[in-house]
């Protein structure tokens, strides 16, 4: 951080106030590791909680998954059109599968979400995954909920199939997984159980014809034989003229307006201060709160007003207590 | 009919002298014309024209995009009045003329169909070659404009048309010459380029006559390139001719010998020419012309030559003359052309061609495996992004030896380069405004009414994919449609489209060197809080990205996180980019010459977007006293070819992002 960095509290005011210009300085500071950083970034969630908002952040957090090559920044490009033309903000935070084997990272997926650069109310910014395909940093975590608190839809764009929509439906609202026609691998997925059943599952390049129906009737098959009749199955084409796009908003706004927010969010905080713990601690701190189910277990009896990073400070204090003799790695 | 005792070892008539071109244009059509004129008279038997990004990519000279580029590496061309004017005085029923043009390609025959018809000459008797390759824009040269689909339909398309009414044109070069400059080795240029036919001539088989396959594969010709390892250069190109042969044979049935002979233009290698001492490129580009010209086998159909200084600029036309005098020099001097192949029954020829065959065909059995070279665009884009990163790496540690470069740099002062300009051209900053008030006037003066009925009916013609695009085409270039609306039509009826950038996937690498330069990026990331993050941007329409992939690929293996969006960003993109990715530091590369008008464009922009406290780097061909000025603009370092350590650049912007975020340096 630079001296000159405004402060977590400062940012979370800009934020509640829709100031979209703060987003770069939130993502400076959420993915800063400095010391300092981990306060003001505390400072910051607690600034945009529920409590200090009166309210849920407004924004609608959308999770957009899929394996590699589906068609996603396309998608993305023409979806952060159609939420434009609806006069919405909208934040992209992309989570570059790109290996860190020296370290170092290539991003480049926003070279593929075609967005106007001056529109200030489209923000996109690439983060390099984390440790394995598709995880998501805590710092990805930490700017959803912020972000959420201005814009009007948080985009939360990852790679993947099978754990990945996991831990974006620990952060989002409503999680649409995007697949090609022809790739079995989501079908084989949903049957085994290996994927949770998503909101909203889409099928991309539509302009195939009669392939990308065939695909959509199987899915819809899969998503009967697994009962779960909520799910919107819908067909989308990118390459021009598209087509699908104005009736994906309508879907994924149609499971935001069945959703109970209040008890989603306070669910993913809840997930997201125990990620961000097991990031942090691993599976020995994880132990030492008697395993993930149980450590969910208590944080749901915690009181429903905390922000996540005030929860997972509360999940360090409870595994120290647990491992009294401080040797622990807490 | 040889007579008995005739010698063997000599011609009974030395050869016609292959056709000799210069890859010439700049400005506007009137001073294209001229240099085209006075080209011609000094000995040139044909033309060569090379167009100005703008054209190139479809925009006319009043597009955001077209900021910077206009008329700079070569003339811009707006519509049939232009190119009436570019062809003014030269007979067309017999000159022939090579247009390097790919995604606008079908648009700039159009147009010359109608310069002929304006000058009275028919379209059947049109001689040339529109270059018209679209996947090594994809792999390398990056002037396409729509995605890979329609854009193999265009080609297809303007390939039927031609072999039914403009029978003596080459309606595509496949180009092997870009994959080189991408940093192809000969084994992966001859696979590629070999793969890139196979694919063109896959789609036109669907759009052309089965009777008419013969023809269609007689019209193909390449376009090469040749390094200055010149024994090698010519060894892969009589593995091409023979890949050529079994192609036609095998896989399209042609019976006709002279359909499946290899034919060839060229332009020798630029990669290798070097900044440092300049001069010295006359002898390289003289060896690399031996390549193309040694062996009768495979000799070259027509050659043009670079400039000693284009790794400076812009060549100027004395520059041009000097290499045009070479080929002369080689036709009319030598006794080049007065033997048969000197090369039969060289073991040593034999041997190089065997070897190049084999790989050549293991490489395109892996193309063919992945669906072949269209759906392989990924896999050789990121196999040209390795090459080209080993190439570096062994000119680096001196393993490859580039004289006046990483040995024997001591040098006098060059006469040749000690006038004001440096010995380069330099355009007319006019020219830009000139052409846009230009442009906005012939808009304002032609048959609106024709326009809009034209333009209507390219759009039905492009929703018709059993249709040739080329009558709507010709119908619109006679109606005065411009450049640009011809391609907005065809970008909103086939989508645009952004090709790979390769880097992604290209392999890390490591070394001791890095591990240094890793440790001092660790230290600074540590000091900074986060990972030191720094973006790559390709500003303009040059579409030269080899030079910006290597730079942000050996940045990712030194532990940065580099965001590299590929080509042909606006200023305010990437300002908008190096803004909200929150990036320490901005490297931005431009080969086009355009670096005066872009560079300060993104300064002001990144003040707008609130960035202006990022430093920023520029590298690409920037002669002395631009460099100086970018400087004086706030330039924080400015690199050009010379500076070919990139563990020493990437040291230097890791001590500038420390010296701006107030990190102290590494303790000694």
């Amino acid at each position: 951080m630079r001296p000159e960095s405004p402060t977590g509290a400062e940012l979370g005011a800009r934020l509640r106030e829709g100031d979209l210009s703060a987003a770069p300085a939130v993502l400076n500071l959420v993915e800063s590791r400095a010391p300092q950083a981990r306060e003001q970034t505390e400072a910051l969630l607690a600034a945009v909680s529920p409590a200090e908002l009166g309210a849920e952040g407004r924004a609608h957090i959308v999770g957009v998954t899929g394996p590699p090559g589906v068609g996603k920044s396309s998608l993305l490009s023409r979806l952060v059109a159609e939420w434009r033309a609806r006069d919405r903000s909208v934040a992209v935070l992309a989570v570059d599968p790109s290996s860190r084997t020296s370290g170092g990272s290539l991003l480049g997926d926003r070279a593929r979400i075609e967005a106007d650069p001056r529109d200030r109310a489209i923000f996109i910014r690439s983060t390099a995954a984390g440790d394995r395909l598709g995880g998501l940093a805590p710092a990805t975590r930490a700017a959803a909920g912020a972000l959420a608190a201005a814009f009007d839809v948080v985009v939360i764009e990852t790679v993947g199939v099978g754990q990945s929509e996991t831990e974006v439906a620990d952060v989002a609202d409503t999680v649409a997984v995007i697949v090609q026609p022809g790739s079995g691998d989501v079908l084989q997925f949903l049957k085994a159980g290996i994927m949770e059943v998503p909101d909203v599952l889409v099928v991309t390049k539509a302009d195939l014809g009669r392939v990308a129906l065939r695909a959509l009737a199987n899915l819809r098959a899969a998503l009967r034989s697994l009962s779960a009749r909520d799910t919107a199955v819908l067909a989308v084409s990118s390459v021009a003229p598209a087509t699908g796009i104005g009736e994906l908003v309508d879907a994924l706004d149609a499971h935001r307006d069945r959703l109970d927010l209040a008890a989603r969010r306070l669910r993913s905080r809840r997930l997201v201060a125990l990620a961000d713990f097991a990031t942090e601690h691993g599976e020995r701190g994880l132990r030492a709160l008697g395993g993930r189910r149980e450590a969910e277990r208590w944080l749901e009896q915690q009181d429903p007003a905390l922000d996540a990073g005030t929860l997972e400070r509360a999940l360090e204090e409870r595994a120290r207590s647990a491992d009294p003799s401080g040797s622990g790695t807490i | 009919m040889v007579p008995m005792n005739a010698p063997t070892h000599r011609l009974p008539e030395p050869d016609r002298p292959w056709m000799m071109r210069t890859y010439a244009g700049h400005s506007d059509a009137r001073r294209s014309n001229e240099l085209y004129r006075r080209n011609l008279a000094k000995g040139q038997t044909g033309l060569s024209v090379a167009f100005d990004l703008p054209t190139q990519t479809g925009y006319d000279a009043d597009h955001e995009l077209a900021r910077g580029e206009v008329g700079k590496v070569g003339v811009s061309i707006a519509h049939r009045g232009d190119m009436a004017t570019l062809l003014d005085q030269i007979p067309l029923d017999r000159m022939n003329t090579s247009m390097t043009i790919n995604a606008t390609a079908a648009w700039l025959l159009a147009l010359y169909i109608v310069a002929a018809e304006d000058q009275g000459v028919p379209e059947d008797q049109l001689q040339g070659t529109t270059q018209n390759d679209i996947l090594k824009e994809y792999l390398s040269r990056g002037t396409y404009a729509f995605p890979p689909a329609p854009s193999m339909r265009l080609i297809a398309d303007t390939i039927a048309y031609t072999v039914e009414h403009v029978p003596r044109w080459n309606p595509i070069n496949i180009c092997s010459y870009h994959l080189q400059e991408a940093g192809a080795t000969p084994v992966q240029e001859i696979a590629y380029a070999m793969s890139n036919a196979i694919a063109v001539l896959d789609a036109v088989r669907e759009r052309v006559p089965p009777e008419l396959m013969g023809d269609v594969f007689g019209r193909i010709s390449f376009f090469v390139n040749a390094g200055v390892r010149f024994v090698e250069e010519h060894a892969k190109l009589r593995a091409m001719s023979v890949l050529w042969d079994e192609l036609g044979r095998d896989r399209y049935g042609v019976q006709d010998e002279r359909h499946r002979r290899f034919r060839y233009g060229v332009q020798v290698n630029s990669l290798g020419l070097t900044e440092a001492q300049p001069e010295n490129n006359v002898y390289r580009i003289a060896l690399e012309a031996l390549a193309v010209t040694l062996g009768r086998g495979a000799r070259a159909r027509a050659i043009q030559l670079p400039a000693w200084n284009e790794a400076l600029g812009l060549p100027r036309p004395w520059d041009q003359q000097w290499s045009l005098r070479l080929q002369q020099v080689l036709a009319y001097e030598t006794d080049l052309l007065e033997y048969p192949d000197i090369f039969e029954g060289s073991k040593v020829m034999e041997g190089l061609v065997e070897e190049m065959l084999a790989g050549a065909r293991e490489e395109m059995a892996r193309v063919a495996e992945q669906g072949g070279a269209v759906d392989a665009v990924h896999y050789m884009k990121s196999a040209l992004v390795d090459s080209h990163r080993a190439r570096l790496l062994r000119i680096e540690s001196g393993d490859l030896v580039m004289v006046g470069v990483n040995r024997y740099t001591e040098t006098e002062p060059s006469p040749l380069t000690s006038d004001a300009a440096g010995g380069i051209l330099v355009v007319d900053p006019e020219v830009e405004a000139e052409r846009r008030a230009a442009v906005e006037r012939w808009r304002a003066e032609r048959d609106q009414q024709a326009v809009d009925t034209a333009l209507a009916e390219l759009v039905r013609v492009a929703g018709e994919d059993t249709e040739n695009i080329m009558p709507a085409t010709i119908a619109a270039a006679r109606a005065g449609v411009t450049t640009g609306e011809w391609a907005q039509a065809l970008r909103d009826a086939f989508g645009e489209y952004r090709a790979p950038t390769g880097v992604g996937e290209a392999a890390a690498v490591s070394s001791e060197d890095l591990a240094e330069l890793r440790d001092e990026v660790e230290r600074v990331s540590e000091a900074l809080g986060r990972r030191l993050k720094f973006l790559v941007g390709k500003p303009g329409l040059d579409g030269h990205s080899n030079g910006a992939e290597q730079i942000a690929v050996r940045a990712r293996d030194a532990g940065m996180d580099v965001v590299y969006e590929g080509i042909r960003l606006t200023p305010s993109q990437i300002a908008t980019s190096a803004a909200q990715e929150g990036v320490h530091v901005v490297g931005l590369s431009i080969l086009s010459g355009s670096h005066r008008e872009l560079i300060p464009s993104v300064l002001q922009e990144l003040q707008d977007a609130g960035a202006g406290d990022v430093p920023v780097v520029v590298g690409g061909i920037i002669p002395d006293a631009d460099a100086a000025a970018l400087r004086e603009a706030g330039v924080a370092a400015v690199y050009t070819p010379k500076d070919y350590d990139l563990n020493r650049m990437m040291r230097e912007i890791v001590a500038l992002v420390a010296e701006r975020n107030g990190v102290a340096a590494p303790a000694a």
